[in-house]
Parts: C-alpha cells; sequence; structure tokens
C-alpha cells in the first residue's frame, strides 16, 4: 500500500511537471476560445454578404412583393429581354437572374427559372420558393374568389409542448440545449478517454525501453505499478479539470463584467434587450437540464470509462517496444468511442430513448459516450444504476486482463506480440 | 541457518519452452557465489524467480531458511542486465523513489545516498538529469540503487559491463566490501576473469540444466587433469626427453622457466602419484620446476559445455 502511494505520487508529478501537461492545460482552452471566436467571425462575415438579383417578372405581381430583404436586394429587369438581362447580370456582376414567365398561375409550380454564375445558396432558393408559393398561392384563392383576410384571420400555428411524465416542460428550443450539452460531455469523455490513455502508454513504454520497468518490479508487483500509473494519470487528468474549471469561472465572469458594460450603452440597448431575453430563455433551460445529475454522471462515467480503457492502453503499452508499434493496437480500441460518438450524434438526437440509443448506452466500451448524451433528456435512474454496474464490471475485468498482458509483456523485448500471443499471456500463470 | 538462499528443485516453463529444470543451489552467508552459463542457460529466468518476478511451475526457494516472502524483497537488491532510470527526472529524487519503494523511510534513504555518492566520488549529483549522464554514470547510479538499502542478497547481473578499469575496480572494492560487511552476493557474469579472482562458490547452467556448483576450489579439484608442469637442467635432453615419452604422454611447454632447461607438460596417468614421479625425475637431472596445472574457471566452462553439447 505504501508502495503504491509512492508511485501514484511519482506518477502524478512526473505527469504534472511535465511540459506537454503545462502546455495543454493552459494554451488549449486559449486555443479553444480562439478557433470559436474564428468560426464566429467567419460565419458573420457570411451573413455580410450582400446579395443582388435581377427579377424579371413577366406576370408582374411578384415584384413588389419580393422586395428587399436582409441583405439580399432584388432588382427590376423587366424592360430588358432574357438575352439582354442576362447579359447584364454578368456585365455587373449580379448574383442572378430570377426568371418569371408569362404563364398560368396553375402552370407556374415548376416554370420558374434561376440563372446564375455561382450556384446559390440553398436558403436563398428556398426563401425565394417560399416567396413565389405563398403569393402564387393568395392569387389562387382570390381568383377563386376566396376571402384572404378570412384564412388569414384563422390560422393557427401549434406549437406543441411537450411535458414528461414527471411534469417537466420542454420546448424544441430546449432540445438544441440538451443536444449540446449531452453532445458536449460525450465528446470531452471520448477526448480524454484517447488523450489520457495515450499517456499511460506511452509511460508504459518509456519505463519499458528505459529498461527501468525490472528494477521496479522487483520492488513492487507490476499490477501495483500499473495501478499506480493509471491513478496517478487520472489524478493527473483531474487537475486539468480543475484548473479548467476555474480558468473558465473566471473567463465567465469576466465575459459577463464586460457584457453589462455594453449593456450600459444606449445606443446598443434594442439589440441588448432582444438578446437578453434569448439568452434568459437558453439560461432557463439549462438551468431545466437535470445538472446534479448530468455532473453526478460526467464524472462517474468519466473516471470508469476512463480507468476501462486505460486497462487496455496499459496493457499495449505493455506489449509493444515502441509506439509505433501500437498502432494495430490502437485501433480495436478506438472503434468503439467512435461508434458511441456517431450513435449519439445520429441516433440519441433522434431518438433518445429509441432501442439503439438505450442499448449503446448499457454497452460499457459505448456507454461513458452514449449514456451522457442521453441524460439531458431524462433517463430514468435505474437504467443509469445498471449501466454504470455494467461499467464498472467490465472495468475491473479490463484493468485484471490488461493487468496480466502487462505483467507478461514488460519483461518481452523484441518481436511485436500478435493477438494470438497476448491471448495465451492471458492465461499464463505467474 | 548457513546459507542464505537455498533453491529446491526449481522448473519453469514458458509454452513448450523448458527455461529450467530441477535445479538446486545453495547459497552460502557472506560469500560472492558465481553463477554462469551460455546465452539462454536459463540464468535470467533462475535471477527472476529469486526475486519473485515470476514464479516456478515446480519447486520452491528458501530465504534465509524460510520459505521466500513477498517482503523478503527488502532484503536483496537486483542490477538487472538490461537496467535503465527515468531519463527526465532528476539522479537525487530518482534514488531517493527507488530507496522508498525498497521500504525506506526518506530520512533513511537521504543519509544513506549521501554516504554512497560520496564512496563513488559523485557528490555533487544529486540535481543533475539522467539523461545528463554518460551509461558509466548511470551505472554507478543503478549500483546505489542496488545497495542502498542495505540488502542480505545482493543479485548484480553483469556489474562491470559499461565501466572503465577505474570505475570497474571503484565497484569491485565496494562489492568485496559489502561482502566483508556480511553481504552475499549473487554474481553473473560471462566474464570468467571477474569469476576467478572474486568468487568462493560457482555454479554454471547450460541448456535449463545445472552442469556444476560448488567451491570454486573444489570444483577445480574435480577437473584436474593430472598435467604438471615440468622443467629440468640436464645434458642429455634428448634422452631424457626420448625416456619420458615412452612412459608418458608429453604436451608443449607454455610457461616460462629458467633458460637453457628442458621444460615439458606431463600428463601423468591416474596410477602415478606426483611424488612417485618424482622420485622417478630425480636421478635424472636437477628439477628447477614441478607445478601442477590448475584449470581456469574457463576452461571448466567451455569444457563441461561441450560435454553436454
Amino acid at each position: 500500500m505504501r508502495n503504491l502511494k509512492l508511485i501514484i505520487l511519482r506518477e502524478y508529478l512526473a505527469r504534472v511537471r511535465h511540459k506537454t501537461f503545462v502546455i495543454m492545460t493552459f494554451v488549449s482552452p486559449i486555443v479553444i476560445v480562439a478557433m470559436i471566436a474564428l468560426v464566429a467571425y467567419l460565419a458573420s462575415l457570411n451573413e455580410e454578404e450582400e446579395n443582388k438579383i435581377a427579377v424579371k417578372d413577366e406576370i408582374g405581381v411578384f415584384q413588389e412583393y419580393l422586395g428587399t430583404e436582409g441583405n439580399t436586394s432584388f432588382l427590376n429587369y423587366n424592360r430588358f429581354s432574357v438575352d439582354a438581362a442576362l447579359d447584364s447580370v454578368k456585365a455587373q456582376d449580379l448574383d442572378g437572374l430570377l426568371f418569371i414567365p408569362d404563364k398560368n398561375l396553375a402552370e407556374l409550380n415548376d416554370k420558374v427559372q434561376f440563372y446564375a454564375n455561382n450556384s446559390p445558396s440553398k436558403s436563398l432558393i428556398s426563401k425565394i420558393e417560399n416567396r413565389l408559393s405563398n403569393r402564387i398561392t393568395e392569387r389562387r384563392l382570390t381568383n377563386a374568389n376566396v376571402n384572404l383576410e378570412t384564412i388569414k384571420a384563422n390560422k393557427t400555428e401549434v406549437n406543441i409542448i411537450t411535458e414528461n411524465l414527471s411534469g417537466e416542460k420542454t420546448s424544441s428550443l430546449a432540445k438544441y440545449v440538451k443536444m449540446f450539452f449531452g453532445g458536449a460531455a460525450g465528446y470531452l469523455i471520448m477526448m480524454f478517454i484517447i488523450i489520457y490513455g495515450n499517456m499511460i502508454m506511452r509511460s508504459v513504454i518509456e519505463e519499458k525501453t528505459n529498461r527501468i520497468v525490472e528494477i521496479i518490479i522487483s520492488s513492487v508487483k507490476p499490477i501495483h505499478l500499473m495501478l499506480g500509473k493509471i491513478t496517478g494519470n487520472t489524478l493527473a487528468g483531474i487537475t486539468q479539470f480543475l484548473i479548467w474549471a476555474i480558468l473558465g469561472g473566471i473567463l465567465l465572469i469576466a465575459t459577463s463584467f464586460i457584457f453589462d458594460i455594453s449593456l450600459g450603452s444606449p445606443a446598443a440597448t434594442g439589440s441588448a434587450e432582444i438578446k437578453t431575453s434569448e439568452i434568459q430563455a437558453i439560461l432557463a433551460d439549462i438551468l431545466r437540464l437535470p445538472l446534479g445529475e448530468l455532473v453526478f454522471a460526467f464524472v462517474v462515467y468519466f473516471i470508469g470509462g476512463y480507468l476501462l480503457y486505460s486497462g487496455i492502453y496499459a496493457a499495449i503499452g505493455g506489449a509493444v517496444d515502441s509506439e509505433a508499434d501500437t498502432q494495430q493496437f490502437i485501433f480495436p480500441v478506438i472503434i468503439p468511442l467512435m461508434l458511441g460518438i456517431y450513435v449519439g450524434f445520429f441516433s440519441v438526437i433522434e431518438n433518445p430513448h429509441g432501442t439503439i440509443a438505450v442499448l449503446f448506452s448499457h454497452i460499457p466500451l459505448t456507454s461513458p459516450v452514449v449514456m451522457l448524451m442521453r441524460i439531458p433528456f431524462g433517463v430514468p435512474w435505474w437504467e443509469v444504476v445498471i449501466s454504470i454496474s455494467i461499467l464498472i464490471a467490465t472495468m475491473f475485468c479490463t484493468i485484471w486482463l490488461g493487468a496480466k498482458i502487462y505483467r507478461v509483456g514488460i519483461l518481452m523485448h523484441g518481436n511485436k506480440p500478435s493477438y494470438k500471443e497476448l491471448y495465451r499471456w492471458m492465461k499464463r500463470g505467474n | 541457518m548457513q546459507h542464505i538462499l537455498e533453491a529446491k528443485g526449481i522448473s519453469k516453463k514458458y509454452g513448450d519452452f523448458q527455461a529450467l529444470h530441477n535445479i538446486d543451489l545453495k547459497i552460502p552467508k557472506q560469500s560472492i557465489f558465481g553463477i554462469m552459463g551460455p546465452n539462454g542457460a536459463g540464468k535470467t529466468t533462475f535471477i527472476r524467480i529469486i526475486n519473485q518476478i515470476t514464479m516456478p511451475d515446480q519447486g520452491e526457494v528458501l530465504f534465509d531458511g524460510n520459505p521466500i516472502q513477498p517482503d523478503d524483497i527488502q532484503q536483496i537488491g537486483y542490477l538487472p542486465e538490461e537496467r535503465g532510470l527515468y531519463k527526465s527526472m532528476k539522479v537525487g529524487e530518482q534514488v531517493l523513489y527507488l530507496a522508498q519503494l525498497k521500504g525506506l523511510t526518506k530520512k533513511e534513504a537521504k543519509d544513506r545516498l549521501y554516504y554512497w555518492f560520496e564512496q563513488l566520488e559523485i557528490d555533487d549529483w544529486f540535481d543533475k538529469k539522467v539523461n545528463e549522464l554518460s551509461k558509466g554514470m548511470a551505472q554507478k547510479i543503478q549500483f546505489i540503487v542496488t545497495v542502498i538499502h542495505q540488502p542480505k542478497l545482493l543479485i548484480l547481473d553483469e556489474p562491470f559491463s559499461g565501466f572503465d578499469p577505474v570505475n570497474a575496480n571503484l565497484i569491485r572494492k565496494q562489492i568485496i566490501k559489502l561482502k566483508n560487511e556480511g553481504a552475499t552476493i549473487l554474481l553473473s557474469t560471462h566474464r570468467m576473469e571477474n569469476i576467478e579472482e572474486m568468487c568462493d562458490y560457482i555454479a554454471l547452467l547450460n541448456k535449463s540444466e545445472k552442469l556444476l556448483d560448488g567451491k570454486i576450489d573444489d570444483v577445480k579439484q574435480d577437473f584436474r587433469t593430472q598435467v604438471f608442469q615440468l622443467s629440468l637442467k640436464t645434458d642429455q635432453k634428448e634422452e631424457l626427453e626420448s625416456h619420458l615419452k615412452s612412459k608418458f604422454e608429453l604436451l608443449p611447454a607454455d610457461f616460462k622457466t629458467i633458460a637453457g632447461n628442458w621444460k615439458a607438460n606431463v600428463k601423468l596417468p591416474e596410477s602415478i602419484a606426483p611424488n612417485q614421479f618424482l622420485k622417478e625425475l630425480m636421478p635424472l637431472g636437477t628439477i628447477t620446476h614441478f607445478n601442477e596445472v590448475m584449470p581456469s574457471v574457463n576452461e571448466i566452462f567451455i569444457k563441461s559445455v561441450a560435454e553436454h553439447a
């Protein structure tokens, strides 16, 4: 026990003092913030782009209806023939020509054409389509002597409020909030398992190629060395989390401080009010999430999933002689993690309580990722308990089997073992 | 109890490969015990079994008279042949860490560290990083790590490889000093000169079996070949030579003697004792040199291994 403590301490210090740890802890949040800022900036560039579209409307009832909308303006080109209009569009470098031929309104559905050099964005086209079809529908209704005002007055929009059996209400906005939180948590866990698993593997390989391992295991049992290594690295990971949480907290306080100041300036008041109400709605949705459960599950699934995989990573490190040899063994380890992410993004979000989502949130290799994605949507406690129990049981199995491979592997030098040999090592006695 | 370590019928298999077969060995206290054998003979496996890194399939190991226990590793110091250190750790921290793993408190470890740094003339190394050290320098640190917890049994696998003659001598003196202070040393090496000059006992393993073991002098007795270096002062060398040739086997003389004297290596048959032979020689001239040729460890090694090839 005393030796285990010594090993944990050494591993922890070796990890925390290492250059890459310091860099990853303090530089990567800056990189992430910078990336988000960059994406936001690029997106805003996209919005600022102005579209000018020429319209030749042979029927003559759509022009004013299209109007100007945001950054898109529609220019009246009715005085030109189609060919002349096209030439002009080219000469003036406009974004396209919308041509509405003089046809019966009923036949117009597939006769409208849009000419453009660069294919227009999907959103622009659907916007135009919507406007035209509304206008055509209105015209046809009027032609059929239907009172438009009556229709407008009786139009009813339904926004379904879903409410689960325990009485929690959800809106469609809330669904995105849940997706975001679940997705982020699952993704973080996957990243952490891969990053910290690799660290363990590298540290095992280092000891093995250093040849210090034989000196150490003449003092301690290999399983203690392995457990000490895993624990030391886990603690280093938790330290990193804590530092990030503190940094994030400081960052949050700082931004809200800046945000307060901008609210104070009179010019921004109007838009800021709208933003505030949106932010409040999102905040309310966030607060409505099972946050306590989410945090608790994150910690449990992180530790459980991480320990489960670290047993495998340690075994791989023990089995090979150099990092170059790890590829063939690493690949099958990453597959279930990737699978978890894909199942999460495609299946959980579509149907958080469907068969596939439920199944994969119980398979221990994928459950840390998938279950975390499900939890914001509300998962019965007993399902979480079963999933965690399976995870922990499997964790002990992988560490136990991993230790068997590790114990034999660290004293083997030379050729890279095959899967068959690894299986033999597992069966071997002391 | 006169043996620090007793191995009884140790066997070990790796898959189909027999690494050790029914090995019995007794290592007396306060001795230097040389273990020899060609590559792949099973030395490392045997050493790992003593260190409880691997467990034997059959047989048992007694340490100081009792079946070996996990706690006994604190009484053993092991310097593996393939040895290393953490490259990015400071020398001092590293020695303290490894010493604490062997059961020392931090305080004890520190005191002894300074003693040993002084003994090996490396007083100012505490804050050096291992990757700044040369191979020989790192070897010194590894030696300190092996002995710092004052083990009763020291297992040294090729302890001199990598050292220059000055440092090899420094280490050799320390090993002998440790023995005189009461430690037992199990020395595994391919350097026969080290075995010859340091060891009290030897054992020879070959292809998983023990070929021989015992006090080095006794083993040499067993391998005596009844060959004697002989030199005589005489005027009738030809007559002498043909006379001896007719009765004994003469071998070329490979030793130095007084210039001009007749010399040869003579192999005596079992039936003739040296004194009897001398009696026969006396009338033939003045005997200036008569010396039994003792086999070297090197010869014993090669001969025994060749016999079991």
